[in-house]
């Protein structure tokens, strides 16, 4: 294969890609970061201590962490036809990696959300602050270096089980693996795959690790 | 100003305040003094309810705190600043932004917000530092961003959880200097817990000792050094306890140069040997106690003369 033959398979699999991962990010951090707030502030020595909720919460959030993501892709087709319509295609699996990776993304948050000093906490607290105002302006705010961290973190992830997503008709660069490089022994365009995805992951994890630092200010 | 009643905190088993009364005067500094594990820290956190008693009230600037439902506990907490051990600053915000977000929470509007901020920065001795970040503050001035913010609500009451533990000895004088100031000046009354004696001699008006949860002995410090074998001025004056039998402790306030010891030895006829004995600085004035052993036929007359000159005379059996 040459570069000519590549070039037009490889733009559209990687714009697929950014796809697939750009809007499973965005549903992600929309639903995964309230959810890991939830999973801190309903703690037994949370904000607001909820303990059986927060149980159930955690239970959810472990039934998630703990399917494979090629099986839970497949079990939840019935749920990813009622929401988009249709199981093949990009969009489609836009719904499976986020089912997929709000739990992670979840935990990740609560993670650094516990991070933030109780000290700051209650002296937020001893000043007369609402709660919503210490999630908004403390824990939130003294997190974010940690949450960016948790958001690098998820969207390698992501990129990862996009490439699963390719094999079952999703698209992308996974698909173009599979079909081309596995499938059809393109040795060449397997590495050229390879390397496109290691750049890709390499360059947001720098950007992920950048963006944290400048963050931080300890 | 503060008033707390039959105050009882128990975790599971463990009892951290034992039935404790604590009476803050309007406009004092009133330190809590105790080993760590006494309560102290309970105590304070049970003033402002981030610990809520188990038993008992607290009443602070006359509003029942342990009566108040959460949106007016938060309200009222808004009128009680508190400083911390570890200062307790946002890394996520300036020195300015430390300073304002109680200004937020209290819903001040932005331009009202500067200006304030701005005159609190000032009051501290940070005027300049605003834009700089937490962590390029030296400790001393942590803790004085720690007291403006602290004040940006206008209180009427300070907390102060250990402030000076974690300082060494010349930014802990600087910042007790800082607090004598504002206690001055704004007429704040202070409630503080320290582990410290230095900071109890250094600015307070009345003390309570803690142990075990209790309160062993409270009151004006000046009230307790004239009573005769009080915790506090055996701890104040270095001298070996119990005294040594036939021996005399006097303890003098006011003047340290008033003459009556020698007046004593003249007027009598005593021997009088010193066995011990230190002059204390305290905020009220200093106090001196010294241990002596009198021996001559005049022995009670002079006791009694030095009774009469205000001194108190404490006999070892």
């Amino acid at each position: 294969m040459t570069w000519d033959e590549m070039l037009p398979l490889l733009w559209p699999a990687t714009v697929e890609t950014a796809q697939m991962v750009g809007w499973s990010t965005l549903f992600t951090v929309l639903l995964g970061l309230p959810l890991g707030v939830a999973l801190v502030v309903f703690d037994r020595d949370g904000l607001r201590p909820l303990p059986a909720f927060k149980s159930g919460l955690g239970f959810v959030v472990n039934v998630g962490r703990s399917l494979p993501f090629i099986v839970l892709m497949i079990a939840i087709i019935p749920f990813t036809r009622l929401v988009v319509g249709t199981t093949i295609g990009t969009a489609a699996f836009v719904v499976p990696l986020t089912v997929g990776a709000v739990p992670f993304f979840a935990r990740l948050v609560e993670t650094a959300l516990r991070e933030v000093g109780t000290d700051v906490v209650q002296a937020a607290q001893a000043m007369g602050a609402s709660r919503t105002a210490i999630v908004r302006k403390v824990l939130l705010p003294e997190a974010l270096p940690g949450l960016v961290a948790g958001l690098t973190v998820t969207v390698v992830a992501l990129i990862g089980y996009s490439a699963m997503a390719g094999t079952l008709g999703g698209g992308g660069l996974g698909d173009l693996a599979v079909r081309y490089g596995y499938q059809r022994f393109e040795t060449l365009l397997m590495i050229v795959t390879v390397v496109l995805l290691l750049v890709i992951v390499q360059l947001l994890q720098s950007l992920g690790d950048w963006v944290a630092r400048r963050l931080s200010h300890k | 100003m503060i008033q707390a009643s039959g105050l009882r905190k128990q975790y599971g088993t463990t009892v951290a305040l034992d039935g404790v009364d604590l009476h803050v005067r309007e406009g004092e500094i009133y330190g809590v003094l105790g080993q760590s594990g006494a309560g102290k820290s309970t105590l304070l956190r049970c003033v402002n309810l981030l610990e809520r008693p188990t038993a008992g009230t607290v009443t602070v600037a006359g509003q029942d705190l342990t009566a108040l439902g959460d949106r007016d506990l938060n309200r009222a907490r808004q009128r009680i600043g508190m400083i911390h051990q570890h200062f307790a600053l946002l890394s996520s915000r300036t020195v300015a932004g430390n300073v304002a977000f109680p200004l937020e929470i209290m819903g001040v509007p932005r331009a009202e917000r500067e200006r304030r901020v701005g005159e609190l920065l000032e009051l501290v001795g940070l005027d300049g530092r605003g834009k700089d970040r937490p962590h390029q503050l030296s400790g001393g001035q942590k803790q004085r961003v720690g007291i403006a913010r602290a004040l940006a609500g206008n209180p009427s009451v300070l907390l102060s959880d250990e402030a000076t533990s974690a300082l060494d000895p010349a930014t802990t004088q600087s910042i007790l200097a800082l607090l004598k100031r504002l206690n001055t000046e704004l007429g704040l009354t202070i409630l503080l817990i320290t582990h410290e004696m230095n900071v109890v001699k250094s600015v307070c008006d009345s003390v309570a000792i803690m142990a075990a949860g209790r309160i062993e002995e409270s009151g004006a410090i000046a009230d307790l050094i004239r009573t005769p074998g009080s915790r506090l001025t055996r701890e104040i004056f270095p001298l070996p306890e119990p005294a040594p039998a036939g021996s005399v402790t006097l303890t003098f306030t006011g003047d340290p140069r008033q003459p009556v010891v020698s007046e004593v030895v003249r007027k009598f006829d005593v021997d009088l040997s010193i066995l011990g004995g230190s002059i204390e600085d305290l905020s009220g004035g200093s106090v001196g106690r010294l241990r002596v052993a009198l021996d001559g036929a005049e022995a009670p007359a002079a006791l009694a003369y030095l009774r009469e000159s205000g001194l108190i005379v404490e006999e070892a059996p």
